[in-house]
Formats: structure tokens, sequence, C-alpha cells
């Protein structure tokens, strides 16, 4: 007789709730992740989580801690006020790439180069999802969206930026890695970056910060699982995969 | 003590915990002082990247529960204002100080009170009101500060402190022992860790435009009790029978008094109205006291706000007359008695 065993179910830190995010969409996968880490670490109950203006707007509606909604770009000067005021709690940020990499580049890059020592999740889907497919600063060159109908110009609107080895190139200890959310193993990769940077907080140690490839099979305009292999053979060679800058690093750089 | 000193302490007297600023003339006194100051009383001083991420900060750490508050000047201000509006939204307790000094754009550093309109409407975008709070004197400043704590908490709102620049830099005694700010109230609602209880959302966003608009009710009881019971105002020589009434706020009136001081030796009888509170603003007491004047003149460090709520206020009565300087450029008492007299002889005409 073996006694039956729970090996998968609902993290405490999500609520049971569907949510609103499109089929295929890999919003959902994140927030289990981060669901998923936050109770294995046991702070659930001291953690805020900052929401952004994007698809994930509504992601207080969706996790079972304490939240805020912040204005587009904003989330990590109100962590940094969160945090500065209240060291004790555990505050993690949640940003697309049009809300971090475009009208919130000054504040992701001052609270990096201050070491707040907040965790940022970055999704980075090449897209304006919520707005419905316009350009994003992480589009990449060629790719088609509703603001840019014949491909992405590099000529007029430069290239992609890589948020993730610019925040890198800070001398201020933190930590920075990149994965992606297209397949099993990825997914499983990301979890340990993602648990990684909140256990950095968790020891009071740096600013860590976690990019995410995403997809987005609406607004890219195919079906989830050409998203995935789309996201492989297009993102990953611009986005390589990996961790970019370890605390432990940066300290003698 | 330096206004902008008086206006640190009173902070830290009222219990503030946290201040975030950015740079920016004729204020940046109050971020100097605070920076030696806070960390002897184990507050937060933090400077941020620029006025956007400040009022941004001041949103994430109020909604903690602890008392904070920023202070800058116009154009500083003016940047601020897309947070006040979520800040306003999610009804957050935040005192903003704003040192005026003139504009438009970046106009110039000297006093000026052309942010009339942007504070008593609305800086940011939406429905909704802050109290606004405008001293003349430095010890008054110091006072006003504490109030603006008070009522941030009171009412869960943003509180504007409206001083100019002529406020921030002038040194003059002090009394801080008389301070005496509230007991802050119990802040259930605070995001703090939801142990013990289920999770706290703050936040601005409502789809469902009927709860929306259940909610924008529910901010307009709230600014209607604001009206109803934070009215705040000064008068100086009232008497039955006015030759003017004068209008006017902050730096400005105080100069009127010296004005209405010098005709008052020339036998003509003069009044001020000065709102202490802009919004909500003293509009019984200037109808009242109008009532009693052949004319009604106000008076401001701008080309005229402030008038068009005197004017309001006057109803049948008005409307005003209007004397102004600005671009810096501040009046001396001879000056303002000069046109006073001109209106306060045309009206005995």
């Amino acid at each position: 007789m073996t006694a039956t065993q729970t090996l998968y179910s609902r993290p405490e830190a999500l609520r049971r709730v569907p949510t609103h995010y499109c089929p295929g969409c890999t919003h959902g996968t994140a927030h289990r992740l981060i669901a998923e880490v936050i109770d294995a670490l046991g702070i659930r109950e001291r953690t805020v989580g900052i929401a952004p203006v994007g698809c994930a707007v509504l992601a207080y509606n969706y996790f079972n801690c304490d939240f805020l909604e912040a204005a587009h770009g904003r989330a990590p000067a109100f962590a940094t006020g969160v945090k500065r005021v209240r060291p004790d709690l555990i505050v993690f940020t949640y940003q697309g790439d049009g809300d971090l990499a475009s009208i919130g580049m000054g504040e992701i890059v001052h609270a990096a180069n201050r070491g707040e020592k907040f965790t940022v999740i970055f999704i980075n889907n090449a897209i304006y999802g919520m707005t419905g497919g316009q350009m994003a600063p992480t589009t990449l060159p060629g790719q088609i969206t509703t603001t840019c109908p014949d491909g992405r110009d590099v000529r007029q609107v430069g290239y992609p930026i890589r948020m993730s080895e610019l925040l890198a190139t800070l001398r201020t200890p933190a930590y920075v890695a990149r994965g992606s959310l297209h397949e099993p193993g990825r997914i499983l990769e990301a979890k340990r970056f993602i648990e990684k940077a909140f256990r950095y907080q968790v020891e009071d140690r740096c600013f860590a910060l976690v990019e995410l490839l995403s997809t987005c099979p609406t607004n890219w305009a195919m079906p989830p699982d050409v998203a995935c292999k789309w996201l492989a053979d297009n993102m990953i060679p611009y986005y390589p995969l990996g961790e970019l800058k370890l605390p432990e690093e940066s300290v003698t750089s | 003590m330096k206004g902008a000193e008086a206006i640190g302490e009173a902070a830290i007297r009222a219990g503030a915990s946290a201040y975030f600023c950015y740079p920016i003339t004729p204020q940046t006194e109050v971020a100097e002082y605070l920076a030696k100051r806070m960390p002897q009383v184990g507050g937060v001083f933090l400077q941020g990247e620029s006025e956007v991420a400040v009022a941004n900060m001041l949103f994430g750490a109020a909604a903690t529960g602890k008392r904070v508050f920023t202070s800058t000047s116009s154009p500083g201000f003016s940047l601020m204002a897309e947070a006040m509006s979520y800040i306003a939204g999610a009804e957050l307790p935040v005192v903003f100080i704003n040192v005026m000094r003139c504009g438009p754009g970046l106009g110039g550093v000297l006093a000026a009170q052309g942010d009339y309109w942007q504070a008593t409407r609305n800086s940011g975008h939406g429905d909704y009101r802050c109290p606004v709070l405008a001293p003349c004197s430095v010890q008054e400043a110091a006072e006003l500060t504490v109030q603006a704590f008070d009522l941030a908490e009171k009412y869960r709102n943003p509180v504007i402190l409206l001083a100019d620049g002529m406020i921030g830099q002038m040194m003059e005694p002090v009394s801080l022992d008389s301070l005496t700010p509230g007991v802050p109230s119990e802040k259930p609602w605070a995001t703090t860790g939801c142990r013990g209880r289920d999770p706290n959302i703050i936040k601005s966003l409502y789809l469902d435009p009927h709860v929306l608009e259940k909610m924008n009710l529910r901010l307009s009881a709230k600014y209607r009790r604001m009206v109803d019971e934070e009215v705040q105002v000064e008068l100086y020589n009232q008497r039955d029978r006015l030759d003017l009434l004068v209008v006017a706020y902050g730096t400005m009136a105080r100069i009127c008094k010296t004005a209405i001081d010098i005709l008052g030796e020339e036998g003509l009888h003069l009044a001020l109205v000065r709102p202490i509170s802009l919004f909500p603003f003293p509009a019984a007491a200037v109808h009242a006291a109008a009532r009693h004047a052949t004319r009604v003149v106000t008076v401001e460090l701008s080309q005229g706000q402030m008038v068009e709520d005197v004017d309001l206020a006057l109803r049948e009565l008005g409307p005003s007359e209007f004397f102004g300087r600005s671009g810096g450029v501040v009046p001396t008492p001879d000056e303002v008695a000069g046109a006073f007299r001109r209106l306060a002889k045309g009206a005995c005409q």
C-alpha cells in the first residue's frame, strides 16, 4: 500500500481564480513560477508585489499577497518607496518590456544603480500586448507590429534594447539573469533564476532582475506552438540566455 | 530659522518617517536640511532620479502606512502631477510641498503665485481634489506643515502646502514647541504583508464604469466634507464700512497688510481676507466681508488666478478688481498702497 502523495497543485501564493490572459500566453507560467518560489521561501505573508501597466495590470487579482498597482513604468519607484520604509518586507515588481524598457527606463536604471534590494521580473515578449501589438523597445529588427507594419526599421528607430546587458554594466552589485518560458527545460531554468533573485533579497544582498523571454501568440498572430518556436529561433539569438551578473563578481569590478 | 528648514523640521515633528526629493531652486534647503536630520531621527532620506520617480516612491512608501512627504518647486511639481493623480485615486496620505517660483516653463527662481490653478484644481488627470494650505510666515509654514500631515491622514488624500519662494527663503523666529501633531491613525488598508488577514490591494484601476462612478461619488463626498470642515481664513482689520476689501494669500497678503496700515493712517478703511486654505476656498468669508465694502480687489503674484475664485464667491457683489505683479517681481507696500489708494478713492467718488 502506498499513501497518496500530492506532487503538483496550485501554489498558496496564487489565488484560485481564472486569469484573463490569452490562450498560449506565458504570463500564466511566469505567475506560477513566482508563486512557487514565494511558497518555497515561505515569504507570502511579508511580500508586496507591484503590478505594471500592460497585460499584467491585473496581476493583483491573481497573486495571493499584498499588491500595489503602479503607474506605467513606475513600478521600480513604487518598490523603492515600499522597501526603503519597510526593509523587512519582500518586494517584487512584475513589468513588461514597454513598461520597463520604454516609459520606465529611468526608474529601472536608477533603482538598479542605487542597489535597491527588491526583485524585478521583466517579461520580454518583444511587443506591446495590452494595447494591441505595437512596437516595443525590444521588438526585433524586421518584426512586424501595428506601428511598424513594414517591420522594425533600425535606421529609423534603432535596435532593440538588451535591458539585462545594459543593467549588467552598472557597477553596483546585482543579480541579473535572462531565462525563457518557451519549453519545459528552460522554464525550470527560469525558476532557478527567479528563486535566486528572491533569495538574494531575503538575504538582504542586492537588486535582482530576471528577464523572461515570453510569447504573445495573439499579437504575434501565431498559434502558441509556433510562437514558442519563433521565440527560440528569433529571440534567443538576439537575447542570449543565462546569468549575466552575480553580486559576488561585481564587488571587484 | 529659514522657511525651508522650518518646513523640514515641522515635518519631522509631525512624525514624517520618509522624505523623497529632487533638488530644485528655491527650496533645495529643505532637502539639504533633511539629508542631515532624517538619519538622526531614524527616518528615510532619499534623493530620487527625477520628480516623476520621487512622487511614485511616495506612493509606495505611503502604501505601507508611514507618514511621507516631498518638497519641490513649480516645474518639479508639474512632474509629480502624474503620481498625485494615482495617489488621489488610491486614497493615500501624502504631503506635497510646492515652494512656487515663477513661470511658465523654466521661468525664473524668484517668488510667484502662478501655480494657484494647478494646486487648487487638478495638477494631474482625473476627477479629484486636494486640500491646499498657503502660509504667509515661517511660523505658519511650520504649523501648516504639521496640519497637512494630519489632514492627509484624516482624508486619506494628498495635501498640498503651497508656499512661495519668499516663504522658503525668508528667515524668521519660529516656535517649534507649539506644534501639536495629531496621533497617527490605524491603517488597516496598508500593504504591510498579509499575515493574519486577506491581502490588501492598493490601486486606482476600476474597469467597470459603474464601480468607478461609485468610487467617484465617494471621492466627491469626501471633497464636499473638506469644504464643510477645513476652511481656514484670516480676517484683518474688519469693520462695518470699508473703502476697499483686499483678498490676498501668502507673501502677497503680508505686503497687503502693510499697505492697509499705511492707508489707515490716511483715514482710508481697508480690510484683508487672507485665505489660508485655498481649497477649500473661504468663499463665505469673502462674500460676508465684501458686503461691507464698496469695492473688492484681489492681489496676487501672478496675472490673476485666485481672482476667479473670489469672483465666484462674490456672486451678485462682484466682480473684483485685480492687482498683480509676476515674473518674480514682488511689489513694495508703497506700490500696493498706491494701487489701493486709487481704487479706494475711485470708489469714494
